[in-house]
């Protein structure tokens, strides 16, 4: 049996005023694209930043493709990348330079062509040369993609992938579900956009206050929950006592 | 894809995003040669003063004029490390490096090796100026020049490990320590004068410094045309030291960063 291609077992991460994940568990199987949902501080890039090895864990195991996280991340980070609109790309960089450097630093062969595949692809050619902090928020993102797609990633990362202008996120989920579609790799986002989650994902982990309040895919849970749309379902738990809200095992 | 142990493509693809940065700013590389040659400059025309007004220049013309420049290579040593640690916080693009495979010693690699082009960059047209301006060379101390340059080098290095370490654990606040530190260590680094002109009590501290012996030895060499190798190997054993501590340091804050989750929020 294949392993998912991240299991993550009791996870905790505490700090000295705050619980931002009190203990959860998920897998997100091979091939899948899956979400974690919910609120500002719901503990959904705390998570990310935990699967990518940028943030140590207080407890709890993370296998990712088959490695220990936590021990071996070295063997698997040539095999992931991730997207997020906070962490910015150098600006007095053009994005080539930017694109050569994180194509050098994974070890690409070919990085010109790749480069030159992925401006085309993502219609960034007529940008390539032009410095990364003169470009517009929709061309960042696009950029920001071409970056997490350069070593075609087993595992994608993203972070709010599609927070912005309808056009740019219509473009971004298509190109998402394109790449999928092609190379069968796994994405899992973290979101608060409902339409988003609802139209790339078959998994949805809900989370509120650091822990998953319950999961399944988006049409099991707006039928579970009585609503119409995820986002119906989203306002639900969000608003909910804290008691309708234990965890999901 | 290497996915285990050191790449020294790694490494040249960080010194590669530096030298793009440097060269994608002028004024920052005119910068760079500004400060050594106007304080090459000043202390060029001190000498020619204090040479027929004073016994010490007197005894070589070039000690004023080498002491500032060797203490610029320890100066700019740790503040080309500092600078090119701080384009990457001020970038806010350690989440975006620490993602990739790169390990954090090999970004100290290229953070070190920046760190020397940025020296020679800097010293070089203030030391190739001087041989017209006021007919000396610092090149004519031959190779005691170059184990000065190295101890020195290593020695800022070690400094700016720390302080990168520092700005790591306590944030953009600490920023300011990339200008500062050095300085402090300055007047007890006998850089212009003999350490026996310190206090007695300072003079213990003054020696545990791998550049008093640097600059001790230099006057030896000046004046006396004498090499202190006891010297050199003190201070090279000093800079061992203080380079095992500075890294030490930095990769401690770093795994701390990784534990309070600063790697992804660490910025302006």
């Amino acid at each position: 049996m294949i392993e998912p291609a991240v299991t993550v077992e009791n996870l905790v991460k505490r700090y000295p005023a705050t619980v931002a994940v009190d203990g959860i568990s998920f897998a997100v199987g091979r091939g899948v694209t899956a979400a974690l949902l919910g609120g500002n501080g719901a503990g959904k890039t705390t998570t990310l930043s935990i699967l990518l090895g940028l943030l140590l864990p207080t407890a709890g195991k993370v296998r990712v493709l088959g490695e220990d996280m936590l021990r071996h991340r070295y063997r698997v980070l040539p095999l992931m990348n991730f997207s997020s609109p906070f962490v910015d790309l150098p600006h007095r960089l053009t994005v080539r330079q930017n694109l050569l450097i994180y194509a050098r630093l994974y070890g690409l062969p070919q990085r010109h062509d790749r480069i030159e595949n992925l401006a085309e692809d993502l219609q960034i050619g007529e940008f390539l040369d032009r410095p990364a902090g003169k470009l517009s928020a929709g061309q960042k993102t696009r950029v920001a993609l071409a970056k997490a797609l350069l070593n075609e990633p087993e595992l994608l990362l993203l972070d709010e992938p599609a927070s912005l202008d309808p056009d740019t996120g219509d473009w971004v989920r298509c190109y998402l579900e394109g790449y999928r579609a092609r190379t069968g790799a796994t994405i899992l986002m973290a979101s608060h956009n409902m339409a988003e989650v609802e139209r790339l994902c078959s998994e949805v982990m809900m989370m509120k206050a650091g822990r998953i309040v319950d999961r399944g895919s988006p049409a099991a849970l707006i039928d579970r929950y009585g609503r119409t749309n995820l986002e119906e379902v989203f306002l639900h738990i969000a608003r909910g006592s804290r008691a309708e809200l234990e965890p999901v095992s | 894809m290497n996915r285990r142990g050191f790449s020294a493509g790694r490494v040249w693809a960080m010194l590669l995003r530096y030298l793009y940065l440097l060269r994608s700013s002028w004024p920052r590389t005119l910068e760079l040669t500004y400060w050594p040659t106007l304080q090459m400059l000043i202390w060029g025309f001190m000498s020619q003063f204090l040479y027929v007004n004073s016994s010490y220049v007197f005894r070589a013309f070039g000690v004023l004029l080498a002491a500032v420049m060797l203490w610029d290579v320890l100066f700019r040593g740790q503040l080309g490390l500092s600078m090119s640690f701080l384009e990457e916080m001020w970038a806010r693009n350690l989440g975006h490096l620490f993602v990739t495979p790169l390990r954090p010693y090999e970004w100290v690699l290229s953070l070190l090796s920046m760190s020397l082009i940025r020296v020679l960059l800097g010293m070089m047209p203030a030391a190739l100026l001087a041989i017209p301006l006021y007919h000396y060379s610092i090149f004519s101390m031959g190779l005691p020049l170059v184990a000065f340059f190295a101890v020195l080098l290593v020695m800022g290095w070690a400094l700016g490990m720390a302080i990168c370490g520092l700005i790591l654990r306590q944030g953009m606040g600490a920023e300011g320590l990339a200008w500062t530190v050095v300085f402090t260590l300055s007047p007890i680094s006998a850089v212009y004068y003999p350490v026996s002109i310190l206090p007695a009590w300072l003079q213990h501290a003054s020696w545990a410094l791998p550049s008093t012996y640097v600059f001790e030895g230099m006057r030896a060499v000046l004046f006396s045309g004498i090499f202190r190798a006891d010297y050199l190997l003190t201070a090279l054993a000093l800079d061992v030291f203080y380079l095992t501590l500075g890294a030490g340091a930095f990769l401690f804050a770093f795994h701390d960063a990784r534990r309070r989750g600063a790697l992804l929020q660490m910025g302006e």
